[in-house]
């Protein structure tokens, strides 16, 4: 039995251990027989410091048998993404920059873990500083697709999706700037759920885009889903733009079978693969044979989405990651010079050409002269677009649309071609930008490779989410599902 | 000297950098203050660590509206802050926190008063108006060891509030009386305790020149990061002569950013326009825009004190007191405070209180004190009044023996120095020395004619006879000297005056 945890979810593994048959010791020894296993041909880690999580397993098996148990997540590893503070371990965005960089302090979600009693269980690879949408530019390794190790995982929590799919870890935290929890969630056939901005402390997340970024969970199921979500939503009093459940309530999931649905006039258009368009459609004859009411709605300025992301994300991107210039801690030029060569040299040889190209990007729409021509005007779109998304979800519960237009694609094929790869998170962007909660769930293949739908619901309707997932899921069985290694 | 030829005005403006008096930083909540090994008021926030985020000190924030209500602004409702990039070692995150369109205080305006033509007189009082005050955080320190450099982080985040004025100011004279009234104003607010040994007020001074009369002004300099007041005045004279001497030669004036070397009291060029940093500035997305509650400012108007120059205002015209008094009781808050204290304990005579406190009671405080802060050129020395040993009530009860007669003002003055010394009330001092005057008529009347009948003043009595008024002095000695000094001074001169005729 012991060699088919990695299968099971975080729900079910809960249950065994709250029933005393199972111990987190055993279970974190079970995944660490499967990381060693098959962590190097999906390359999902970048770090698992074993001896820590076996300390933290018997830590948690002795707070059980004190009675002393912390809920639905004790004893259970959740696997963080590598943008995501945990004293004592590394954090090094998947960056030469920060390749020597141990966080000497939790962040707020790493604190809401441990206050839960999960496993703080090793580090995921990502994108560099969460800039990519394939995961390939890590500076530390590659990761692959498990349902096909020719192709990308998605990103930029690629590492996060493929440690699900791989069945490396029940949970996992990824981070959400346009897509990067929901894409790579769709390419691998997993859950993942960007939440509503501010409903969890970005307190420890390494920022890309302030004004955009989100933590959120990451499972194989939407129970397991909502389990970490719940562990995760809190008041912070360290992220001003966070707030708790007691000054913002969720919304009730209501009904699943009455949620109205709107789908998005011209979505499932050009650029949509022919697979992905049928799994989607089906998706949306199902929720209406279960009595949803569907129709049709117009999202105008939609078009504007990618453009005015690359303007503000890259914007924000270029002020946040100033701070990296070898002066304080992270990569230090070993050439000599003034204080503010050492910086210089220090930044270009510390970043990727990705972060290079945003960096310079977010500094030209900013600069004096052109900030008006660009990140004002973008700021103004971005307002135009929230201001649609929210009148058209006035009308209906959720919007519904692909995450990604097409399956996942070989590693290396579009390396060379950034503005085709800005592409892949033409549906999940305007979530970020209008700051909404969204989900991605797993809903059939092309081919051999998963395809997911996307559902964006109004502010605090995270429960909305959940429960259509829920139906969904229930009825098709997607559960669960990890690639054969 | 720091007046430029006639035909030329000089127009000066003021950027004032002020560190707040707040227990935390502006942005973390790790603490400051002077003194601490380097990197030791430091937290992942202070430092910029990946991940980390600011969060609004209240506090910082309430100073910076109280400053505000002191100067007469009004407060937005709103304030917001914006990022200002650069980098610089000494900036954990190569962005400055700051705020660029949405300040804290808008408008005020700052009362000076110009030296007069001798300490006894004052002078011309003037408006200077505030275009608005921002609160932002304060960089690290940077400094070079041999082949290295060194970087202190203690100074990031501070609390700094930048305090601009409309380029109102027209001399040297103007901006130094312009930045003692600052500095009294936020002290006595306790707002900042600006003691600029410790760096914790800053100026930079923004210089032009103009023709008078003329309406245009003229291109102006900018001198950077003035650390005292003496050094905002030497920068305007050196500037203001620079220009004119620029001008006069037929050459222009380039706009530029310039710092000044005080040991050898001159300026010099840092950057010229051509070189401006492009700051790409834009509104802070990780602090959202803050409300000002109307409630918050009405708690906040309850703790500004009364402006300086009203409150002198009010000592001179309300309460009578001599503009020497009333001018150095107003620069020290907790001074006023203390004399209106002995005021309310005794009305009647508010000049014979405000002269034992400003003259005798600073005296005595501050050679108690030492010569502890006698140099600090930002205010006069704060004085130690909790811990006077004599409490406001107790200087009216001396004044009030005074006036009474009880004791003459030379004995108030032995009585003084014994109640600074052991904190007992005037009137145990009096008894227990037994100088209550001698006002007996009888009895003195008696003596008066003995003294009078003596021979030996006989010639002073002639020559006061003849027309010398100071000859009756001479038989007030001797009088004394047989009432061992308790004799009432006034009341023997009418005895003497009525016996002589």
């Amino acid at each position: 039995m012991a060699d088919a945890l990695h299968t099971l979810s975080a729900a079910e593994l809960g249950r065994r251990l709250a029933a005393g048959t199972l111990t987190s010791r055993a279970l974190c020894e079970a995944l660490i027989a499967r990381y060693q296993a098959v962590n190097d041909k999906v390359g999902a880690f970048t770090h698992l410091d074993q001896a820590d999580v076996l300390a933290q397993a018997d830590a948690s098996d002795g707070r059980r048998k004190a009675g002393q148990g912390r809920g639905p997540l004790e004893g259970i590893p959740v696997a963080i993404k590598d943008n995501i503070a945990v004293k004592g371990q590394p954090l090094t965005c998947s960056s030469k920059m920060l390749a020597s960089l141990v966080s000497p302090y939790d962040s707020h979600v790493a604190e809401r873990l441990r206050a839960a009693g999960a496993i703080l269980y090793g580090r995921l690879n990502m994108d560099e500083f969460a800039m990519g949408s394939s995961t390939e530019n890590s500076a530390i390794r590659k990761t692959f697709n498990p349902w096909d190790l020719a192709r990308i995982p998605g990103g930029s929590s690629g590492g996060s999706a493929a440690a699900l799919a791989a069945g490396l870890v029940p949970l996992s935290l990824g981070s959400d700037t346009g897509g990067s929890i929901r894409q790579p969630a769709s390419h691998c056939g997993v859950v993942g759920l960007k939440p509503t901005y501010g409903l969890i402390s970005r307190f420890g997340l390494v920022a890309f885009a302030s004004s955009l970024d989100q933590i959120g969970p990451m499972a194989r199921s939407i129970e397991d889903c909502e389990l970490l979500l719940n562990a995760l939503a809190s008041a912070d009093a360290r992220d001003m733009t966070c707030f708790g459940p007691s000054d913002r309530a969720l919304t009730p999931a209501g009904e699943a079978k009455k949620l109205r649905i709107g789908i998005p006039k011209g979505f499932l258009g050009k650029g949509v693969a022919p697979e992905v368009a049928a799994a989607v459609n089906a998706a949306v004859e199902f929720y209406r044979a279960q009595g949803c009411a569907i129709s049709e709605v117009e999202l105008p300025s939609a078009d504007l989405a990618v453009p005015t992301y690359y303007v503000v994300a890259t914007a924000e991107a270029s002020s946040n990651l100033g701070r990296y210039d070898g002066v304080r801690y992270g990569h230090r030029s070993a050439s000599a010079g003034t204080p503010v060569e050492m910086m210089t040299a220090s930044r270009s040889e510390g970043f990727g050409p990705e972060v290079k190209r945003r960096i310079l990007l977010g500094t030209f729409v900013l600069s004096a002269g052109y900030a008006d021509a660009y990140y004002v005007r973008a700021l103004r779109a971005r307002a135009k677009i929230r201001a649609e998304y929210l009148a058209a979800l006035a009308g209906v519960d959720v919007l519904l649309t692909p995450t990604v237009p097409t399956p996942a694609f070989k590693v290396g094929e579009k390396a060379s071609d950034p503005l085709q790869l800005y592409l892949e998170d033409i549906f999940t962007i305007p979530a970020n930008l209008a700051g909404l909660p969204a989900i991605s769930v797993p809903c059939g293949k092309s081919g051999h490779l998963p395809v997911g739908f996307h559902l964006v619901g109004a502010p605090l309707s995270e429960a909305k989410l959940l429960a259509a997932g829920r139906l969904f899921e229930a009825a098709h069985g997607f559960a669960h599902q990890q690639a054969a290694l | 000297m720091s007046t430029p030829p006639s035909d030329w005005e000089v127009v000066i403006g003021l950027e004032v950098h002020v560190q707040l008096h707040t227990r935390a930083k502006v942005f973390a909540s790790s603490p400051w203050g002077f003194g601490k090994e380097p990197n030791e008021q430091v937290d992942p926030v202070v430092l910029g660590l990946p991940g980390t985020l600011p969060v609004v000190n209240r506090e910082a924030v309430e100073k910076s509206i109280l400053f505000g209500l002191v100067v007469g602004a009004s407060v937005p409702e709103h304030c917001s802050w914006d990022r200002k990039n650069y980098f610089y070692p000494d900036n954990p995150k190569n962005y400055q926190l700051t705020q660029k369109d949405f300040p804290v205080v808008v408008g005020g305006q700052v009362e000076i008063e110009l030296p007069g033509a001798s300490r006894n007189v004052m002078g011309e009082h003037k408006f200077i108006r505030i275009h608005h005050a921002h609160l932002e955080e304060d960089v690290g320190k940077l400094s070079h060891a041999g082949s290295g450099s060194l970087v202190d982080y203690n100074r990031a985040g501070v609390p700094l509030l930048e305090i601009v004025t409309e380029p109102d100011l027209r001399s040297s004279a103007e901006a130094e009386a312009f930045l003692r009234s600052l500095v009294a104003m936020l002290t006595q607010a306790g707002v900042a305790d600006c003691d600029m040994e410790k760096g914790q007020l800053r100026c930079d001074c923004n210089v032009s020149i103009r023709r008078r009369g003329a309406e245009k002004l003229g291109t102006r300099t900018e001198t950077k990061n003035l650390n005292s007041i003496s050094s905002v005045r030497d920068t305007v004279i050196y500037e203001t002569a620079r220009q004119i001497r620029e001008l006069e030669a037929g050459r222009s004036i380039t706009q530029e950013t310039r710092g000044w070397n005080a040991e050898l009291a001159r300026g010099y060029v840092l950057r010229d326009k051509e070189d401006a940093h492009d700051y790409r500035y834009f509104p802070d997305p990780d602090i959202p825009t803050l409300k000002i509650s109307r409630e918050t400012v009405a708690r906040l108007a309850k703790l500004a004190p009364e402006n300086l120059y009203d409150r002198q205002r009010r000592y001179v015209d309300k309460l009578g007191l001599p503009y020497t008094a009333a001018s150095v009781l107003v620069h020290d808050r907790a001074l006023a405070e203390w004399f209106e204290l002995a005021v309310a304990a005794h009305p009647a005579n508010p000049s014979g209180i405000a002269n034992l406190v400003a003259n005798d009671l600073l005296r005595d405080l501050a050679a108690s004190a030492g010569a502890a802060g006698a140099d600090n050129e930002s205010a006069p020395a704060p004085i130690l009044l909790a811990s006077c040993p004599i409490k406001p009530a107790q200087l009216a009860g001396l004044v009030k023996l005074t006036d009474e007669g009880v004791i003459s003002k030379q004995q108030a003055k032995e009585v003084f120095t014994e109640m600074f010394k052991s904190g007992q009330d005037a009137a145990a001092i009096v008894d227990a020395k037994g100088l209550r005057q001698n006002s007996d008529t009888g009895e003195l009347e008696k003596i008066v004619q003995e003294v009078i009948a003596d021979p030996a003043v006989a010639k002073s009595i002639a020559e006061y006879r003849a027309g010398n008024e100071k000859a009756i002095n001479a038989l007030k000695g001797p009088i004394m000297k047989r009432t061992q000094g308790k004799a009432n001074p006034v009341l023997i001169d009418q005895l003497l005056r009525k016996f002589l005729g």
